[in-house]
This record gives structure tokens, sequence and C-alpha cells, in this order.
């Protein structure tokens, strides 16, 4: 058995696996198939201060090796979460962390304190990557300034650890991530859904009653992990890599590249147990090259 | 309800006319209890263009051979796979999903089952409930045409049977709101699935007439167990909520379909 212990800022995680914002509900939804305390940390649903309904139906659309999404950060804002989701979810063995969206740099900053009195909710993860919203979401994401501004100021309010989502819609993903690190992000998690499209050829419209939405799945996987890798090479703080991640092999190539965690995301679909399965291949593996703690391995490519 | 992860093996695979498929699954350990209306998500391995899992009512559960039913329409890649599977293969399965149609608690009810299309296929099941429960079930299919009807003896065992086709090549010519048994009998309720156009009609007309109805919605899923958020229907009070979870069943009084 290796050790599958990392830490991302002040979190400590039981192993690298953890579950991506908007795939796992608030974990509950998963717990008949697979013992979820397991995981190193689940990453709760999108959450606005104020309830969002998000966009009209269509809003799936299905591609080879993944899909189109375009929700719109549907969620019933962080009061209603801290007073009737918190209560049921704060026990969960495993570190339960809120995916914190906004409009403006107020609604940003306004869901972040409240989040921040929950006393078992340790970290946010900052979302400034949401491709599907008008306002505030990626257009925070895809500017350094837009992304510092906004990482500035829920600083000041949140002193628990702060993840920082990236968008991959950029030209270059290392600036971002160096100008949220510079504003005291604790780490970055990349990559949020990229930008894409679907038509229904017989209908002649688009698939998505958004038109565009956010391509997720393992049709992804090598753009997020090439972002991962540049990005390793140009920040200190540590990366959480996400992006397509099915299997312990997928995982392995995010660690390698320089993720000293990561997330399954939209696979908890196909295969609602995939995070145990990752879990038990990444210990299979470091066993098998006989590493005796995975941080060992983390952007530890030959070259 | 407890929800499960189960590799079941296809026992037999009944091609019915030219578009349909009636596969026919078994599991090594007792089938857990599954509710009328609830359906179940089957993972499509063999196609390259299929990611997502593939969400189908439950048709029939057979208690006494221990098989699920699933009726599949080839529909896309999904589904036609889904078709070539063989007796012996195994399919992974999350069940059961979603919520169910309302039993009547009296026996003496007059319920209609009106079905479309493959929307029919829970409909079935959901007769073979009620009639294990004493009541007596209409049902009333309509199809394009005579090809698309599907089971027609298994629904006559459970209740009494009648059809409509859009081209008069079986049954009443025309649509399943224009048949004359709606003249002829006072329902107490109306329970329905099938193409949105012919379950908005159904709604309106059991609105007007002041029976209860339910109907059973087919929006398109990812996750099927309410994390995505993808599946969502309108409520009255404009409020979106997941066909998975919150229904595939939802009364029409909560929907905003009505006129």
């Amino acid at each position: 058995m290796a050790e599958l212990n990392v830490n991302i800022g002040k979190l400590a995680l039981k192993n690298p696996v953890m579950t991506a914002s908007g795939t796992f509900g608030y974990g509950i939804e998963y717990a008949d198939f697979m013992d979820i305390s397991r995981l190193g940390g689940i990453f709760v649903k999108g959450t606005t201060i104020q309830p969002r309904e998000g966009n009209a139906y269509p809003r799936m659309a299905e591609t080879p090796s993944g899909m189109l999404n375009a929700v719109g950060l549907q969620n019933k804002g962080a009061h209603y979460f801290a007073e009737h989701i918190y209560p049921e979810i704060k026990d969960i063995d495993t570190n339960m962390i809120v995916n914190v969206s906004g409009s403006s740099i107020e609604t940003y900053v306004e869901c972040a304190e409240k989040i921040a009195e929950l006393d078992q909710i340790p970290a946010i993860e900052l979302n400034i990557s949401c491709p599907n919203v008008k306002q505030g979401g990626m257009a925070f994401g895809v500017t350094c300034a837009g992304a510092s501004e906004v990482v500035k100021a829920v600083r000041k309010v949140y002193p628990k650890t702060m993840i920082v989502k990236l968008s991959p819609n950029v030209t270059d993903i290392t600036e971002i991530a160096r100008a949220v690190e510079a504003e005291g992000a604790d780490s970055v998690s990349l990559i949020n859904t990229m930008l894409g499209m679907a038509v229904d050829v017989e209908k002649r419209k688009p698939i998505l009653s958004t038109v565009t939405g956010g391509l997720s799945g393992p049709c992804v996987k090598p753009i997020a992990v090439r972002m991962v890798w540049q990005t390793y090479k140009a920040v200190k703080i540590p990366i959480i890599g996400l992006g397509g991640i099915a299997t312990w092999k997928d995982a392995m190539e995010f660690i390698l590249a320089g993720a000293t965690a990561i997330q399954i995301g939209t696979y908890n679909f196909v295969d609602p147990t995939a995070g145990i399965q990752v879990i038990d291949g990444l210990n299979e593996y470091c066993d098998r090259h006989g590493v005796k703690s995975i941080t060992e391995l983390i952007g530890a490519l030959h070259h | 309800m407890k929800k499960y992860m189960l590799d079941m093996k296809v026992t037999a695979n009944c091609p019915l006319h030219n578009n349909y498929c009636l596969l026919k699954l078994t599991a090594d350990q007792t089938l857990p209890e599954m509710l009328p209306g609830q359906f179940v998500q089957v993972r499509v391995d063999r196609s390259p263009t299929t990611f997502l899992r593939r969400p189908i009512s439950i048709n029939y559960v057979d208690r006494e051979t221990n098989e699920l039913w699933l009726l599949v329409q080839k529909i896309g890649d999904g589904t036609r796979t889904m078709c070539e599977s063989r007796p012996g293969d195994i399919l992974n399965l999350l069940l059961p999903l979603g919520n169910s149609f309302t039993i009547p608690a009296d026996k003496g009810q007059k319920p209609l089952l009106i079905g479309g299309g493959v929307g029919t296929a829970p409909m079935l099941y959901l007769g073979a409930v009620l009639n294990e429960a004493g009541i007596t079930p209409t049902f009333l299919l309509g199809a394009r045409t005579e090809k698309d009807l599907l089971q027609l003896e298994k629904f006559e065992q459970f209740g009494d049977l009648f059809v409509t086709t859009e081209d008069g090549s079986f049954g009443e010519k025309g649509f399943v709101t224009n048949h004359s048994v709606l003249q002829q009998v006072a329902f107490d309720q109306i329970y329905t699935c099938g193409p949105k156009p012919m379950m908005m009609a159904v709604a309106n007309y059991a609105h007007q007439s002041g029976t209860a109805c339910e109907v059973s919605l087919e929006n398109t899923m990812a996750c099927g167990i309410g994390a995505c958020l993808c599946c969502v229907e309108k409520t009255k009070e404009e409020h979106h909520v997941c066909v998975c979870t919150e229904g595939p069943v939802f009364n029409i009084e909560k929907l905003s379909w009505l006129n």
C-alpha cells in the first residue's frame, strides 16, 4: 500500500482523487453506488449567492467521447445551500468543497463570505471559467486583469484554501495561472469545459438552447494534460488536473504532467464508481513501480 | 429507493418489426423492487459514437424468471448497438431510477393508459401492476401504422385494449385523443407516455375533462441520478426540475403545459 495522501494549500487529502463540480451533485446522489468517503474530496455543484434557474432545455448534446452542456449554473443559492444542503453533507468523511460563482466581483465576494461561515467546508473552488452564463463566469477567467481582480477581492474575505478553476478558452493558460497565483490563490484547477457547438442537421438548428456550450469528457483529455504540463512549469502552487479522466491511467498522466491531485468529471455519468476504480488503480501503479508516496510522481516525467 | 449498478445477462433479444427490439435481462441476484414508470440507465460499450448511458423505461418485470424487459427503439447509434446484443452478453445497468406512477388505492377505479410509439413500453408494466392490484386497466395505444404497434397480445393479458393508427391500418384511424372509447367510458385517471405533442394533447384533454393525469417524460439525460441537471422540465412555477429524479412521472397540474 503506497501513501496516496497529498496536500493542496491547507487541505489534506487522503488521496488525490476527487470529483468535479457539476458532475457529482452534492455527493449523496452517488452514495448508493460507492463509499463516497473514500474520495479525496468532492467538489459540489456550482453555487451563487442568488438562486439561478439555469438555461432553457435542451442543455446537453452528446458527442463522440464526451458531451456538451449548457446548464448555466442552476442552483438554489448559497443561503439555501447553507440551511438545507450543508447539514446533509457536512459529516461526510472527506473534503466537501464548494464551487463558488458570481456575475460580478460583489456577488463572488458575497458568496465566498457565506460559504466561509460553514465550518466543515474547508475550501472553495472559485469558478472564473463557466462558459454558460451571460455575465461573470468565463468573462473573468479569460483575461489576466479580470482573473486578478476577482481573486484579489475574494482572497480578502476568504481565509481558507482557495482553488481557482481556470478556463481553457484562452490563448495562454499559464498567464492566467500566474496572475491568480500572484493574488494569493492556493491552487489552480484546470481545465473547465471548452466552448463548443453541435447542430441538428435535420432541423437545421443548434442542439443547445444557448447555441454554444461546454465540451467535456475523454475527448478533451489531451488538451487538459498539455495545459497542466504548461502550467506546472509556470507556477509554484499545486495544480488540480481535470478534463476527461476515466481511468487510473488517465489520472496518472495528469499527475506525471504536474498535477498534485485530480478530479473526475463527466465520466461519473458513465461509471458512477469511477472514483473508486481510479484510487485502487493508482495504488496498484505505485506498488508496481516501487513508489512509497504518490507525491514522488508529481511532475515526474522523464525527458 | 436504493439504486443499484448491476451487470445483467441478456437472456433473449426479440426483434419486433424493423425498428424495435425487446431485450430480456437477468441477474445473478434477485432483482430489486422496481415500480411502474421507473427507468434504467444502460451502458453502451460497443459504439464509438456513444458516450453516455441510455435511459430506457421498464417495460415489464417477470418475477418468476427474474427478468427485466426493455423495449428499445432504434433511434441512434446507442440504441442500435443495444439492439445488436446477443443472448449471453452482459449489459451494465443503473436501476431502478426515477419516481413512479401513482397506483390508486380504490379497486373500483377505472384507469386509462395511453401510450404512443415506444412510449407504450412503460404502460405494459403499469398495466400489469394495476391488474395485480385488482384494478382492470384500459389501454389505448397509438401508432403511425400497424407496423409500429408492439406487444398487443401482452397488453390484452392485463386489460382492455383499444388502438388507433394514423393511417387507419389497424384499429381506429386518427390520434389517441379522438378515439371513441373516450366518449363511451368515464375514466377516473389517465396515465400517458409517448411523443411530447401526443402527451400534451392528452394532458389538455384530461385537464378539460377534469380527469387526473400523469405523464412520463423522455427528456434527454446524461447522469440519470440528479447530478448533472441536464434533463430539466419547467414547472408551473417556472422552476427547472430534473426529469430523472423529480420525474419521469409528473402530474400534469405541476407542469407548464396546460392551455
